[in-house]
């Protein structure tokens, strides 16, 4: 299975029956082909909605019916449009359960990096500084390491999104829980080993009593 | 009172030097025509309000490619490079604001707050040079409010009086431009007789809105 769809696979496994969800760009939003049968999941869109569909059929598109990435989607039965300031009352004020973002670093403090690189990459922080400081629950999902280096730091040291806010961290090869003592490795995947995991973290990992494997 | 106008008259309002805001996400709700037409009149040295810059080719990312805009408050601008590359340059400044600031700050302009306390950046680049407000033990940032001269905003279904029906996601922030500037100036998709629209439907009340053109030609 490809990488970035096993992430995914395993941030479902996060969603309860009822939530209201919104998904960052790439990755993130694949989450959406995997939420179990017999749930209802929300799915908020910052630009302005409730109820974010699939992408439609060739054909059918409709250009004034985008997801915030300006990508053609749909809108569920059910669903409703809003504007940007009720949008974003929704997502501060606490009513977004889940928001799943990507990140460029994320750290032991749970701290997050994802919006700039000085004097590389300034294309601005959009909606997540607002989603990372009032969703309930936040989840990085990413691939553990970039280019064999690390994302998982013990201090970030990219200009932040939000400070103290990331509540879980997903990747190919486990899953970290932020706590106040550090970061909890809780899962794992069998295709690695406790040290090959640490190796690829530059915070230190304080590994659960009761690790587990990591399934989806 | 007769609100409607023609596009060029709609942009001969917008002078050198103006603020203005435009509405639009990536493109979606923004008033496509209004934009063209004040690519071709050429005003520059503005300064633009707007979610993001759109794309070079689409939406308010039109003007930044024309070199028409001196500084830029937005959330986003990574989808036009040129918007960086002037950034960058130092030609146009940039200031990048969390989305749902922005929003609020263009509802309290129009609202009549003198501004509001958002959680949002406490403890990034965002807080810096910003007064802290403790509320409750929870820190908060004073956002201030923002007001243009000109709002140009897009509707779908527009009575004469400027009563505004939206379709699809583009209310975005068309809803709170329409109220945040001293002119305010909507292209509408389709113009309709006042009493046409049902009042459960209307979004934006005719009151905030100054002209209307007819963008769809309906």
């Amino acid at each position: 299975m490809d990488l970035k769809e096993f992430i995914a696979k395993r941030v479902a496994k996060e969603l309860n029956d009822g939530d209201v969800v919104n998904l960052g760009i790439g990755l993130p939003t694949m989450v959406a082909n995997h939420v179990p049968e017999n749930m209802s999941v929300y799915f908020q869109s910052e630009n302005g909605f409730i109820g974010l569909g699939p992408a439609p059929e060739e054909g059918n598109e409709d250009p004034y019916i985008v997801n915030a990435g300006a990508q053609c989607v749909t809108i569920l039965p059910g669903g409703v449009f809003f504007d940007s300031s009720t949008s974003f009352g929704i997502i501060r004020g606490g009513h977004v359960d889940i928001t799943v973002l990507g990140a460029l670093q994320v750290d032991e403090k749970g701290n997050l990096a994802n919006w700039m690189i000085p004097g590389k990459m300034v294309p601005g922080m959009g909606g997540a500084m607002d989603l990372v400081t009032g969703a309930k629950k936040v989840i990085v999902a990413m691939e553990h390491t970039v280019k064999g280096n690390h994302k998982i730091l013990k201090e970030c040291n990219l200009p932040l999104t939000a400070a103290g806010e990331v509540n879980l961290i997903i990747t190919e090869m486990g899953v970290i829980e932020v706590t106040k003592e550090g970061l909890l490795l809780k899962e794992i995947n069998p295709e690695y080993t406790i040290e090959e995991v640490q190796a690829a973290t530059e915070a230190k990992l304080i590994i659960a009593e009761n690790l587990t494997k990591m399934e989806i | 009172m007769n609100k409607m106008i023609s596009i060029e008259e709609a942009v001969d309002h917008i002078k050198d030097g103006m603020t203005i805001m435009i509405g639009g996400f990536l493109g979606c709700g923004s008033p496509h025509r209004l934009i063209d037409a004040l690519v071709k009149k050429g005003v520059k040295d503005l300064t633009l309000i707007c979610n993001d810059s759109g794309f070079p080719e689409i939406g308010a990312g039109k003007l930044v490619v024309n070199k028409q805009i001196k500084k830029l408050i937005a959330s986003h601008v990574g989808t036009n490079r040129e918007t960086g590359n002037q950034m960058n340059s130092g030609e146009m400044e940039v200031v990048l604001v969390p989305q749902g600031t922005l929003a609020e700050q263009v509802r309290a302009g129009g609202s009549g707050l003198g501004g509001f306390l958002t959680p949002t950046g406490v403890g990034t680049v965002v807080e810096e040079g910003k007064q802290k407000i403790e509320i409750d033990g929870k820190t908060f940032l004073l956002e201030l409010p923002l007001r243009a001269d000109v709002a140009l905003i897009a509707g779908e279904t527009v009575d004469k009086f400027g009563n505004i029906v939206y379709y699809g996601a583009t209310r975005n922030f068309n809803t709170l431009m329409a109220t945040a500037a001293d002119m305010v100036i909507v292209e509408a998709e389709e113009v309709v007789e006042v009493g046409e629209l049902d009042p459960n439907h209307v979004v934006t009340s005719g009151i905030f809105i100054d002209y209307i053109v007819n963008g769809g030609g309906k």
